[in-house]
């Protein structure tokens, strides 16, 4: 028995109950066996994006779940406002690195557990990183972060003839908090509802008519939105663009939305008000996200084991008065921008001899497609690029010349995906080429 | 529901196997974006300047209304679109100095599309027909500039006198309005 095996017999017992015994509530495919504990403890690579509120709970949960290899990924640094629930943080750890000095206390307290931190953005890794993850589990509080990893884990998946290859999806387990109300939901690419599937679910960010915070204020919010959005760039006080975070900034929109309420006679106006409205701030609340990780955590575990059949789909919580919670299935969206399109394949006879012009004339030729007058987009080393648009005159002028270009000349390559916009489809579509000559070559 | 992890013994070790071609996918807000370019109808009264071809998410609108208060004037707008488009509206700065009741004069404009009622469904097009729209019904119950609104609802002739002396270059009043005819 190696030092590792002999304490885990006894520190997972619990784990183990589950994971070795059938049962009524079981997955029907579940087949009871040590091996699933040992998958946990020694393979199961999970990423956690975010080390705040729910992103400290989660590291800990799944820490103390038995999985050993987490990564944790966050950009941003410790604020004094974060100790009364990011558990993982003290006062000294104030200014530093969110990721860092939760991946440290967890690796500090809970032993044999190995959290990698990333001190970045997500966007600041590839695809290869991503895909190194068997499941991501979100606690992020920003709608744009959320769906970059959703663009980012559709982008891994795999389709051949159209059929996906499961071995290219990687679950999704996403938990948002808000005050008392929260959600959890599960996403397992081009299987279910994505978060592009179901953006409308997110409110639309607050904001005043821009003539009633200029004209007509009855609000001390209005009085604050009038001094960040119109007041702010044009005296630009202190040559910077605004900073929630930092109290110079904060205490100048304050003072002048203090005069500004006072020519209205709008009382109300409180430094705290003005930080809430310049940071949209939405109050935290520990126990809410103590319960949406739990919940998270279990899904990740019920992925990871197949032990339970995991949440189908969508879980919403809210404790505002005693405690709510509903589970539906959300559907996935016919036209969903970035889960409803399987890429379509286009063969490419001979790159090196084909030309734009070519391809367009087959997009509007092809019976299968018959478009009328396709704008082309691409991605070439990471960079938007325009292919050709005809439509406006000032693009049109500039891509012109692609048209006698090769599709290699454009820096195409096998497998490149082209967005193609036409008037005859509700959406963009991608289709990746696949170019003839160079199977050939292969073979 | 499928079984997800009978794949699960799989080990994944930073570097899995790289797939031909499989580049770093266009984000949503640029699938949407290209779409909403590629299909931008503009009235005659409108057009488009991307410095970058590449760039779609950042151009210029320029009208040149060829009626009401406004004709003979040429008004210049910066569209930024952001990542979280279509969930959240580009931002529309007027780059021109203008007299306007809903114009002011850092810029902003008023107009409730590109704020509160701002749609997903909506797209550049709409953007681009409510400011067209605003140069021939400047709208006076909602101002922005309120001198403006007033002299548009209690004297109609001064207003237009006002317009005509601002877009030759001019003061109106005590502001300084930069010459924006064609």
């Amino acid at each position: 028995m190696t030092e590792a095996q002999e304490p885990s017999q006894k520190r997972w017992a619990h784990l183990r109950k589950i994971l070795e015994r059938p049962g009524p509530f079981c997955h029907p495919e579940f087949e009871p066996s040590p091996e699933i504990m040992d998958f946990i403890v020694t393979s199961c690579k999970i990423l956690v994006v975010g080390a705040g509120g729910l992103g400290c709970e989660l590291l800990k949960d799944l820490a103390l779940m038995g999985f050993k290899q987490i990564h944790v990924i966050d950009m941003d640094t410790i604020d004094l406002s974060n100790l009364n629930r990011q558990f993982l943080f003290r006062q000294k750890d104030i200014g530093q690195s969110k990721a860092k000095v939760a991946a440290e206390f967890i690796n500090r307290r809970i032993p044999g557990c190995q959290v990698t931190p990333h001190f970045c953005k997500i966007q600041d890794y590839d695809e290869g990183f991503y895909r190194s993850f068997h499941i991501i589990v979100c606690g992020l509080d920003s709608i744009v972060a959320r769906r970059w990893i959703n663009g980012m884990i559709m982008s891994l998946l795999c389709y051949e003839d159209g059929v996906l290859d499961n071995s290219t999806i990687i679950p999704l387990v996403d938990g948002g908090t808000e005050g008392f109300k929260g959600n959890a939901r599960v996403i397992v690419p081009g299987n279910s509802a994505c978060v592009e599937c179901t953006l409308d679910l997110y409110p639309p960010q607050v904001t005043y008519p821009l003539c009633t915070i200029a004209n007509t204020p009855r609000l001390p919010e209005h009085c604050i939105e009038y001094v960040k959005v119109v007041m702010w760039p044009k005296e630009n006080p202190f040559n910077a663009a605004l900073d929630g975070d930092d109290t110079q900034h904060v205490g100048w929109i304050y003072e002048k939305s203090l005069e500004r309420a006072a020519q209205f006679n709008i009382t109300g106006v409180t430094y705290r008000l003005v930080q809430g409205v310049v940071k949209n701030i939405i109050p935290a609340v520990a126990s809410t996200n103590a319960v949406i990780a739990g919940v998270c955590a279990t899904e990740v575990f019920k992925i990871a084991t197949s032990c339970c059949l995991p949440l189908n789909n969508y879980m919403v919580f809210n404790d505002v008065d005693g405690i709510y919670t509903y589970t539906y299935t959300a559907e996935r969206k016919d036209n969903c921008v970035v889960c409803s399109q399987v890429p379509q394949t286009l063969l490419i006879p001979d790159a090196t001899k084909m030309k734009l012009k070519d391809l367009i004339q087959t997009l509007c030729e092809d019976e299968t497609y018959q478009m009328k007058n396709p704008g082309l987009t691409t991605t070439v080393g990471g960079k938007n690029k325009t292919l050709y648009i005809s439509t406006i005159k000032s693009i049109e002028e500039r891509t012109r010349d692609n048209l006698n270009k090769s599709l290699v000349e454009l820096g195409l390559k096998d497998g490149s995906e082209i967005m193609v916009a036409d008037a005859t489809t509700p959406m963009t579509l991608v289709f990746c080429l696949k170019f003839q000559s160079s199977d050939v070559e292969m073979n | 529901m499928i079984k997800l992890f009978s794949l699960k013994q799989q080990k994944k070790d930073g570097e899995a196997s790289p797939r031909p071609g499989n580049q770093k996918k266009a984000s949503a807000a640029q699938l949407r974006i290209t779409k909403d370019i590629n299909e931008l109808n503009l009235p005659k009264t409108c057009t488009t300047e991307f410095p970058d071809p590449d760039d779609l998410l950042s151009f210029k609108l320029v009208i040149c209304p060829d009626e009401g208060f406004y004709k003979t004037g040429r008004f210049v707008f910066s569209f930024k679109v952001g990542p979280n488009y279509p969930h959240e509206p580009p931002k529309v700065k007027c780059e021109t100095q203008v007299y306007h009741p809903n114009i002011d004069q850092q810029g902003n404009v008023c107009l409730n599309i590109l704020r509160e009622d701002w749609k997903p469904v909506l797209t550049i097009n709409s953007i681009v027909y409510g400011l067209q729209y605003l140069f021939l019904e400047p709208n006076p119950e909602d101002p922005l500039n309120k001198e403006a609104a007033e002299v548009l609802t209690t004297n109609r002739r001064l207003f237009e006198q006002n317009v005509q002396k601002a877009m030759r270059g001019g003061y109106v009043g005590s502001t300084y309005f930069d010459r924006c005819l064609k």
